[in-house]
């Protein structure tokens, strides 16, 4: 056997029939040896019946996509056969269940037949399909092998009687794994032992938002972010905090709304159509000032779209959506990781700024695991809003008070002399209602003023790869882990190239764009969206033309897609890899 | 009321609960007596301004906080309970009322109110209604009567008026009663009696807009006492005077034991670690 550098298996079969159960199994024992996972999935919008597809790349480097290619796909029936076999590379190899597929004869790949059903039966577990197929592929391909009877264990044993016929059917896999004449050599095995979380994107925000104190979460169920609200209501049944499951997202937001107001921290977590009916009381949060979070997991759109596929579309309705001139502040994490660290971020910000505060994830990052190494959780403080401070004389309260940063002491309700009205109408210093031109230019003005330190900062911005390149990167989002692994890779043929992560989309990080532009002279932004969104609003800032390359076909970027457009933009032939 | 004896604590009147904002409501607008009675109902229960919140969305009668001593949360059209149970939730310890008008709550809000019904949280409702929208100068609104001509509606008003209190009655609300401007000591009454509920109090209040559908005389023709005998546990009987059409009932239609959706305590320190130690490998 060979080591690989890493392994990508992909496991597809029809809803329901256990291949996202093998799927993640297998990535969580390849996890507990110590290998870093990646994991992507594919679902059917209906309820039940309908492919489905479980990935798993692992590898003893960080992860940063699903990979480009499938080093070994499960085919659980013909169908699966049909939808991914042009995955498949050239030294790929096949598994197949010959009781329900039959590649074509012209297929000339490595193949190997696995009576998934038959071994089950013969193991006396006629259920144990999917745990079979676990056996065979961590017998063939090692992985987790070590670890896969503790995660059968965790998964599965929860009753004594079905735990000895689920390893029964398990140890039957690897021994029939073991019992196959091979002419592949793929192998790959943990390096050393680490320990890491194995978690979801929407798990790392539930966290991150526990941990920066959200002690409100109003929601309103909908893919991909439903997970969210079931994870905080979890979290909250052991911390205490108020949770409210509301009747619409109009309601779910305007009781966060309602809640920040009144002195908590408060947050939400929707998808594109959620937000669309959320725009209006951002706009409100926007003018009265109130801190507010609303997590979108952002899937295919526009109206229903793909509400189990991925896109990043919702980019516009972020930073634009909604009447008038409303500010806010729009945060993209490309990890999981990052989910934990930016939803701290999105969260502090809310506080620290008195705004609304996107935090965009998409349906890949809400369902992938990953691992993710500990967090130093004394590098992830709580920030708490601006508070009126020491005695208030009655009637001297201003809520709106002028100040040099434009952010003013916001009082909560059970404050002696500090009451007032806070209202969506135009107001004066105090928060009463005012009309007058002058009200309005200082109240816009000091709204949209008081971020401005943000388009400044380089808090929120990552920059990776050659200090100087002909081709420059600028990503948001889950596409940076596609741009990431393309640097690797172009660095590796000896090409220099460079990478801008915008963690933070808007404000715009206007000054380290700049920068980024004096040192590349092409600047690509590739984004899965139609209409170049990002790009847009890059063009729109900076008054710069920039190179948009645009994916819209629901599924993430793949790496080679976007080196493919590299090579190009360079001018330079594209290196062959393998 | 209790009597307050101690001289070191305020005894709050109701002009005590006025802001320096003048209203901006027309002369004669029943939403005047609505404040008042408000006031009253404050004062009879000695709210400290600083410990009662109010959440209102968009219309005449939306403004209501702006002109009261309170922490004061003027949403967007048709919000008010959403913000309002938001509230409650987050700070249990708060007195919170949600006000507005007929457009607020029963139009482009209505979608909210079984919810707030159910939840039956601490929450005292108040509705201004003068079947008519105001603030946008004289559309049809839900509660205006079949075939009345307004600027939206030349042809008449084609659809039947809602009946609100049924409504209430019938998903969960606890406390549901009916008050009219003109009645301003009964509305104070009612109004105080729905804060001191420890549920969803729901009070629908005959409130006549002079500029856009002046209501006053049909009010005064059709408006009676529920009678004494009257058994505000009797859902039933409460169901009856709520679906009334011809004449309406003024009164206590329907009070029950309180059902709040359940309050939280104060959130307690969140264990990240201990949180993040369950997705270890």
């Amino acid at each position: 056997m060979i080591q690989k550098e890493d392994l990508v298996i992909r496991v597809a079969g029809e809803s329901g029939d256990g291949s996202s159960a093998t799927g993640e199994m297998l990535a969580q024992a390849a996890a507990r040896s110590g290998l870093q996972v990646f994991t992507f999935r594919t679902t059917p919008a209906e309820i039940k019946g309908g492919p489905v597809m479980f990935q798993v790349r692992a590898s003893n480097n960080p992860v940063r996509t699903m990979g480009d290619e499938v080093d070994v796909l499960f085919a659980f029936n013909q169908e699966a056969w049909r939808l991914h076999h042009q995955a498949l590379a050239a030294k790929s190899v096949l598994l197949y269940d010959p009781d329900e597929c039959t590649p074509p004869e012209s297929y000339t790949g490595i193949a190997y037949a696995v009576p998934i059903n038959q071994i089950a039966n013969e193991a006396g577990n006629r259920r144990g399909k999917n745990v079979v197929a676990l056996g065979v592929v961590a017998g063939m391909f090692g992985l987790g092998l070590k670890k896969l009877e503790d995660i059968v264990h965790a998964k599965l044993g929860k009753k004594a009687e079905y735990l000895e016929s689920n390893l029964a059917a398990l140890r039957a896999g690897i021994a029939y794994a073991k019992s196959i004449q091979r002419t592949d050599s793929l192998w790959i095995e943990a390096a050393g032992e680490h320990h890491r979380y194995v978690m979801t994107g929407s798990q790392a925000i539930v966290a991150g938002a526990m941990h920066a104190g959200i002690e409100f979460f109003g929601g309103y169920p909908i893919t991909p972010a439903s997970e969210i609200m079931e994870g905080v209501a979890s979290a909250m049944m052991q911390t205490g905090g108020a949770y409210l499951q509301a009747e619409d997202e109009i309601a779910s937001v305007m009781a966060c709304i309602g809640a920040s107001y009144a002195g908590r921290k408060a947050m939400t977590a929707t998808s594109g159509p959620g937000l669309a009916l959320m725009s209006e009381a951002l706009g409100f949060a926007s003018m009265t000032e109130i801190p507010l979070v609303v997590v979108d997991a952002q899937r295919g759109g526009p109206s229903t779209g793909l509400p189990t596929k991925t896109e990043q579309s919702d980019l516009n309705i972020s930073v634009y959506g909604g009447h008038g001139d409303s500010p806010r502040i729009v945060l993209a994490p490309a990890s999981v990781e990052e989910c934990f660290q930016l939803t701290v971020a999105g969260v502090n910000l809310a506080e620290e700024y008195q705004s609304p505060v996107l935090v965009l994830s998409d349906y890949s990052l809400s369902y992938r695991t990953e691992t993710v190494d500990p967090f130093d959780l004394t590098q992830y403080p709580q920030v708490n809003r601006l508070r009126p401070e020491g005695d208030l004389e009655p009637k001297q309260y201003k809520r709106f008070a002028k100040t040099d940063n434009h952010i003013s002491p916001m009082a909560a309700p059970g404050m002696l002399n500090a009451n007032y009205t806070a209202t969506g109408l135009e107001h004066n210093e105090f928060g009463s209602p005012a009309s007058t031109p002058e009200a309005h230019t200082t109240m816009s003005k000091k709204r949209w003023e008081k971020l401005a330190p943000l388009k400044a900062s380089r808090a929120y911005v990552q920059r990776f790869g050659s200090p100087k390149a002909k081709v420059g990167i600028i990503c948001w989002g889950t596409t940076a882990g596609a741009c990431r692994g393309a640097l690797r890779v172009a660095q590796q043929t000896g090409h220099d190239l460079a990478v801008l992560q915008l963690q933070m989309v808007w404000p715009l990080p206007v000054e380290a764009i700049r920068e980024f532009m004096q040192d590349v002279e092409i600047i690509l932004v590739p984004e899965l969206n139609y209409q170049g969104q990002l790009a847009k609003i890059i063009q729109a800032e900076l008054c710069t033309p920039v190179e948009s390359y645009t994916q819209y076909n629901s599924l993430p970027f793949e790496r080679k897609t976007i080196l493919h457009k590299v090579y190009e933009l360079m001018g330079v032939e594209e290196p062959v890899l393998h | 009321m209790t009597a307050i004896l101690d001289p070191n604590v305020i005894v709050r009147k109701p002009a005590d609960y006025k802001t320096d904002i003048k209203p901006i409501w027309c002369p004669g607008c029943g939403d005047y007596a609505v404040l008042a009675a408000i006031q009253q109902a404050l004062a009879a229960l000695q709210i400290n301004p600083k410990d009662l919140a109010i959440a209102s969305g968009i219309g005449c009668s939306s403004r209501l906080p702006i002109f009261l001593q309170c922490y004061g949360l003027h949403t967007v059209h048709g919000r008010a309970l959403p913000a309002a149970q938001g509230i409650k939730l987050a700070r249990p310890d708060l007195t919170v009322l949600a006000v507005g008008g007929d457009g607020d709550f029963f139009s482009i809000g209505a979608g909210h109110l079984p919810h707030a019904f159910r939840r039956d949280m601490n929450i005292t409702c108040i509705v201004m209604d003068n079947e008519i929208y105001g603030l946008t100068k004289g559309q049809t609104s839900p509660t205006t009567p079949y075939g009345h001509i307004t600027k939206s509606t030349p042809m008449g008003n084609l659809a039947q008026p809602m009946r609100p209190l049924g409504l209430a009655i019938s998903s969960g609300a606890s406390f549901v009663a009916r008050g009219f401007s003109s009645n301003p000591k009964q509305l104070a009454e009612l109004i105080r009696k729905g804060m001191e509920h420890q549920g969803f109090s729901f009070i629908h209040v005959l409130s006549p807009c002079v500029s856009y559908f002046d209501t006053y005389q049909i009010f005064k023709d059709h408006v009676y006492q529920i009678p004494d005998d009257h058994n505000p546990q009797d859902m039933v009987a409460a169901m009856r005077y709520a679906l009334e059409t011809e004449r309406m009932p003024l009164g206590l239609f329907y009070q029950a034991e309180p059902r709040p959706m359940s309050v939280p305590s104060e959130a307690k320190p969140f264990d990240t670690q201990a949180h993040l130690e369950h997705y270890l490998a």
